[in-house]
């Protein structure tokens, strides 16, 4: 048996799930720079790429001052491990295609601006001030995302397969997100966090109405697939990306601009 | 020493901050985008806090050593620069010189309604909108449908 987590550990843990989230997924949406199908998308998408990564500033910035070890952001997003990444598996996955990079973004921004909203009234001023100031922006995301998965869901038969298929290829991924452990109850008890399964009721209210808006069949299936947030096994997928985000740290310790 | 009895009084201060451009929008200043928290001397040093406008401007940084050098030009040399993210910035703290000055210069400024109240071309009402996204992270890009101009529109968060 391990030794049972203290409040401070269990409190660096969860903000580095906060952290990673952001972190990962604004790596993955970035990759569209340069690469979208139209220049409003990619200016769109470049945009919620800088949101995410400025707001993974703020939560590992935080996280390594709980740590105590003198870890900077930058320290924690470049030079730890595939192991030691506490983000969901969702936010991982590859891109593939314009449909799903944005079912992917949707599944995660409402997840994202739920969390959110009772992060605000957290008993840890600094995580409720965070939560505060991100807020804002992930609303903003998700009105875009929704928009755009009624628009695509809803569009030709083409745009709605392909919309269909990213549905269906993620929506194991979304369970994890609401499966609470030790972590969880220790912030929960804290009054830090919500308990993940007690958001589970809102989420789908909300990405319910919006996919059927979009014409879109949510799957019939409870399976999830898990261990990114508790860090027991990521996909393959997210080491490939740690080697591209992390090259430079790694090849040339401690440059800076 | 001599700085104690020299010390700018703290209006002085907000002037100068008033005359920082902002460096991606240099129509308007620091204090008219609303940045600038407060200004204040504790004993020899001034304590400037300052509120960023998006998690990942990137104009953070420039913003913060603008200042610097803009106070250091005044003769300051203790100088300690706070980033306080809580209240979160809103656009309600521009300033309606800033406003009219983004209008002036191209950019419709931010209104509740979430959207432009006219074109700053030629002041028509009939706009739409082309994407929730602009060249910075604090705009979105919007057309007149009588000028036909693109134009940006500085989102209100
Ligand atoms: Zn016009």
């Amino acid at each position: 048996m391990a030794a049972p987590l203290t409040d401070n550990e269990a409190l660096f843990q969860f903000l580095l799930r906060m952290g990673d989230n952001t972190l990962i997924l604004g790596h993955r949406v970035s990759e569209w720079c340069g690469h979208s199908p139209v220049l409003e998308e990619d200016i769109a998408l470049a945009n919620t790429a800088l949101d995410l990564i400025g707001q993974t500033q703020m939560w590992l910035g935080l996280a390594g001052e709980v740590q105590g070890e003198e870890k900077s952001a930058d320290d924690l997003a470049f030079l730890r491990d595939v192991w030691d990444f506490r983000n969901v598996l969702l936010v991982e996955v590859p891109n593939e295609d314009f449909g799903r990079t944005l079912m992917r973004q949707f599944l995660f921004d409402a997840w994202h601006s739920i969390q959110l909203g009772h992060l605000m009234k957290s008993s840890d001023e600094r995580v409720a001030a965070i939560a505060a100031k991100t807020s804002k922006e992930v609303a903003y995301h998700l009105e875009r995302s929704a928009d755009t998965v009624v628009g695509l869901g809803d569009g030709t038969e083409e745009s709605h397969g392909y919309m269909q298929a990213a549905l269906d290829y993620l929506w194991p991924y979304v369970g994890e997100m609401f499966v609470s452990d030790e972590v969880d109850a220790a912030m929960a008890k804290a009054g830090i966090a919500p308990d993940p399964a007690s958001l589970r009721a809102d989420y789908d209210a909300l990405i319910g109405r919006v996919l059927a808006e979009a014409t879109l069949n949510i799957p019939d299936s409870g399976f999830a697939h898990k261990g990114g947030r508790n860090g027991k096994m990521h996909t393959e997928h997210l080491g490939h990306l740690l080697t591209q985000m992390q090259w430079l740290q790694r090849a040339y310790p401690g440059a800076s601009w | 020493m001599s700085q104690l009895h020299e010390q700018p009084s703290v209006d002085q201060i907000w002037e100068w901050l008033d005359a920082v451009p902002d460096p991606e929008i240099p129509v308007i200043s620091l204090v008219d985008l609303g940045i600038i928290r407060g200004v204040d001397w504790q004993e020899d040093t001034l304590v400037v806090a300052v509120t960023p406008t998006y998690s990942g401007c990137p104009a953070t940084a420039i913003i913060n050593l603008d200042i610097e050098t803009a106070l250091r030009e005044h003769g300051l040399d203790k100088i300690q620069l706070k980033t306080q993210i809580s209240p979160p910035w809103t656009t309600d703290w521009m300033s309606e010189k800033g406003r009219a000055k983004l209008e002036e210069f191209g950019i419709a400024p931010p209104q509740a309604a979430g959207g432009p109240e006219r074109c700053p071309n030629c002041k028509s009402t009939n706009v739409t909108r082309v994407s929730q996204f602009g060249s910075t992270p604090c705009k979105a890009h919007w057309r007149c449908q009588d000028c036909l101009e693109p134009f940006d529109y500085f989102k209100c968060i």
